[in-house]
């Protein structure tokens, strides 16, 4: 049994009621995560994304949260305040579905990381209409073992190859080190 | 490595189907930045003035400014170049929105057209993909509608979509470009478009715009962020409201509207209605915007809020900033409603917001006058609202007298002849201005309208305020943190610049302190539009966060280019001479130079020759107003003045006009 423990949580409000649908967010999140720092930007790469149709009045920022292999089955839509939003509107998933969240050239997820090391995310601090606040609230969670690396690893490989597969592998790799020793 | 611009533009053929990119020349950039600059020098290179502009041999040249793209905040105009066929002089009309940015991040700063398409078309670029597809499905549909069908059609609702609507297919010389909150409207560039058989281009880019020293210039952006933050919460005092703060004038935000309803005219430009403005009608016009007004939105990265989502009464949404929230309201002598109910016709169609208006009014007192009878507008409704959409829908189908009168004031009064050109009477180089008629000649406004290229007072205008205030105190207070001033000398003018006296217009400033004030304003104007920089965080409101101190920074650290004041301010005068340049080899001459005649009461012809011989002089212009050629050496503009002894401009008295006929009729 997991125990209860206090943690801060860093999150980045979103009020799509404030939001103006400029995009600087966008500008300066893929600003910040270049590499050098700032050299460069590119929507494609943020973040951070505001789903905009503006003739639909719909202005939805949101930042890109755990990649997923596989998209939904069925997807719904949402009517709120007399506007249909797909259901992917709100959704921070970096997903086959969809470019999003997603490095353009290499295909790679990308997740924000409410841009660790400043103060608060950078998208934030150039969000002038406040349409996007940085909250850290402490929660009590049920605190899991968080997997080690490894574990991540061979899960994704599990996924790709099912467990049987790596097993072999595994053994036939430790025969042939074996092998190697004698 | 290209910084900030991308290096390649695009060169399409319209009439070959060809599609190349080409690189371009980085020392160009240096002698004149991007955008309107460098456009500037296209146009004059590669369109003679022989060229009509619907000729396929004009240009029509989408620009992304220079730090388009860049984090730089409000920097995301599109500066669309070519001959204009109303003024027949270069038309450089711009747009804010999302259109420049994505081109950058496509790969290329220009789209540069020429030629003519055979059947409609539109452009799709999606990064390294260029196509030219059929748009017969698009033909006729309004350039809000035709945006969403595209994007729809392409699966690409990241796309960003510049079209014309009908007004553009049908070249009426005042027809913009339009893209979803804004357009390109000045000049009727739109019409070229159309006459190029180019219903949209499309662009979607995933690529990265690079900077040259990242940290300076992620500094330089947060200075301006911060100062902006400053702006909002200190609004400069003795002002009117819409002059207080930044970006372009809040027409969104504002309900009280005393000032324009009845300070500008209405109707064509004739009637000033001094005791318009009470409380019922103040009631009534708020209840109308706060019911139609969905949301205050912005252009890409900038936080200003300038426009707003609209949606009359059984009418689609769409996107508006500005005056234009006025012109129809004014120019039909009618109310609020009417005129956001017909502007969201009128952008459908695709039309300017300042002509437009301007042009059904006059064609309503032509009416009225006996010049133009009833068989003139058969099936005519009897309200004048009803009339105004009558008429716009003649103008942009180009229907009976609407094809006269889709040429604009100017022409169609020509054409119409009877007297009809005394009703023209708001024209500056043949272009609509605002509705504006005052008493006492102003000689600062004397000379930006005689001299202003872009042919529109709010595109000269900033900077500088526009009246002196009471008050020594309140001018010691206004001056205390004005570090925008190229020179301290500009503080002193303002200081000493009184309502009544001798330090009052028209003879204060004087005529050389007008030329600093003039020049400053236009060469802040100039800079925004090479760099792709929005008017309402730099050349309009007064104390903005962009000025001459910090732009050569900007440039420094963004495009990596070596750049200080004196250097920019010389960039700027030589595009800036080019332009003029372009049109003096248009055939324009000192008395193109001129306000409309009834533009104020009280005029004062020697003060005025006075003004312009001395403004002529302080440019380096001869007294027909032509660059001389030890000016255009000094700007490394050579080949300019050997172009004019070639032509042998310099003989030219400007006596003789051009010929003039309508584009056209030309064809």
């Amino acid at each position: 049994m997991a125990e209860k423990k206090k943690k801060i949580v860093k999150t980045i409000k979103v009020d799509a009621d404030k939001c103006n649908g400029c995009r600087a967010c966008e500008v300066i999140c893929s600003a910040f995560h270049a590499a050098p720092k700032y050299s460069s930007n590119n929507p494609a790469r943020s973040r951070i994304k505001v789903n905009r149709h503006p003739l639909k009045d719909i202005y939805v920022p949101v930042f890109a949260g755990e990649y997923t292999s596989s998209e939904c089955a069925g997807r719904d839509k949402y009517v709120i305040d007399g506007k249909e939003y797909d259901e992917c509107a709100f959704c921070r998933a970096s997903c086959p579905s969809r470019d999003d969240f997603k490095e353009p050239d290499s295909g790679l997820p990308l997740k924000c990381d409410v841009c660790e090391g400043e103060d608060e995310p950078m998208c934030v601090k150039w969000c002038l209409v406040d349409a996007l606040t940085y909250e850290e609230r402490e929660e009590e969670v049920e605190e899991e073992e968080s997997p080690e690396e490894m574990e991540i690893g061979l899960e994704a490989l599990a996924n790709e190859y099912g467990l049987d597969k790596i097993m072999e592998t595994v053994a036939r790799m430790s025969m042939a080190k074996k092998g190697e020793a004698a | 490595m290209r910084y900030a611009e991308t290096g390649f533009n695009l060169e399409i053929d319209l009439s070959r189907g060809n599609i190349e990119r080409v690189e371009t020349d980085p020392r160009d950039t240096e002698l004149y930045l991007g955008g309107l600059g460098t456009n500037t020098k296209i146009l004059w290179d590669r369109v003679p003035p022989e060229v009509d502009a619907f000729s396929p041999d004009n240009l029509l040249i989408f620009a992304a400014g220079l730090l388009c793209g860049t984090p730089a905040t409000g920097c995301n105009r599109t500066i669309i170049t070519t001959i204009s066929p109303q003024t027949k002089l270069m038309a450089f009309s711009m747009m804010g929105g999302f259109w420049a940015p994505e081109l950058k991040y496509a790969g290329y700063d220009k789209v540069i057209l020429r030629g003519k398409s055979p059947d409609l078309v539109y452009i799709w670029i999606k990064d390294d993909k260029v196509e030219i597809r059929d748009a017969a499905h698009l033909q006729g549909k309004g350039a809000i509608e035709t945006a969403e069908l595209i994007q729809r059609e392409l699966k690409e609702p990241k796309a960003q979509v510049a079209a014309i609507g009908l007004a553009g297919e049908n070249r009426v010389y005042f027809a913009s470009i339009e893209q979803g909150r804004s357009s390109a409207s000045r000049g009727g560039i739109g019409a070229v478009m159309g006459d190029k058989g180019v219903k949209a281009i499309v662009v979607r880019g995933t690529k990265d715009v690079s900077v040259a020293r990242p940290a300076e210039f992620l500094e330089l952006c947060n200075e301006v962020l911060e100062y902006i933050k400053f702006r909002n919460e200190n609004p400069v005092e003795g002002v009117m409201a819409i002059l207080t703060g930044l970006g372009s004038p809040q027409e969104m935000k504002v309900h009280d509207e005393k000032w324009h309803t009845e300070n500008f005219m209405w109707g064509n430009s004739r009637l000033r209605r001094k005791d318009f403005w009470n409380e019922e009608i103040a009631k009534e016009w708020m209840e109308t915007m706060e019911t139609m007004r969905t949301r205050l939105i912005s252009c890409y990265n900038c936080p200003m809020t300038c426009g707003a989502t609209i949606t009359p009464p059984g009418k689609p949404t769409y996107m508006m900033k500005c005056f234009t929230k006025l012109t129809y309201t004014m120019a039909a002598m009618s109310d609020l409603e009417f005129g956001l109910g017909i502007a969201q016709s009128a952008t459908e169609y695709g039309v300017d917001g300042f002509s437009a208006p301007q042009v059904m009014a006059f064609a309503l007192e032509l009416l009225e006058e006996g010049i133009l009878t009833d068989k003139d507008f058969p099936g005519m409704p009897e309200d004048n609202e009803g009339r105004f959409y009558y008429l716009l829908e003649k103008i942009v189908k180009r229907e009976g007298i609407g094809d006269v009168l889709a040429n604009g004031t100017y022409w169609a009064a020509k054409e119409i002849g009877k007297g009809a050109e005394k009703f023209a009477h708001n024209t500056i180089k043949k272009h609509e201005q605002l509705p504006l008629k005052l008493s006492m000649l102003n000689p600062i406004y004397f000379l930006m309208y005689a001299t202003g290229e872009k042919i529109n007072i709010t595109q000269i205008e900033g900077q500088f305020p526009q009246a002196p205030f009471p008050t020594r105190e309140k001018r010691e207070a206004f001056v205390k943190d004005w570090f925008q001033v190229p020179d301290e000398k500009f503080k002193q003018y303002f200081l000493d610049w009184e309502l009544r006296g001798d330090n009052s217009i028209p003879f204060y400033p004087t005529s050389q302190m007008c030329c600093d004030i003039v020049d400053w304003q236009e060469r802040m104007h100039y800079i925004d539009d090479a760099l792709g920089m929005c008017a309402g965080l730099s050349s309009f409101p007064l104390k903005p966060p962009y000025h001459i101190h910090n732009y050569p920074k900007f440039i420094s650290a963004g495009a990596g280019i070596d750049m200080d004041e004196e250097k920019l301010t010389q960039a700027a005068k030589r595009y800036r001479t080019l332009v003029r340049a372009i049109n003096i080899r248009r055939g324009m001459r000192r008395k193109d130079d001129a306000p409309p005649a009834n533009h104020w009461k009280k005029r004062f012809p020697e003060l005025e020759k006075e003004l312009l011989d001395t403004y002529y002089r302080y440019k380096g212009w001869n007294d027909q107003g032509i660059p001389t050629p030890a000016s255009l050496k000094e700007l490394g503009l050579d080949y300019v003045a050997e172009d004019f002894e070639k032509r042998g401009i310099y003989n030219d008295n400007g006596d003789t006009p051009p010929e003039e006929t309508a584009a056209e009729k030309e064809v």
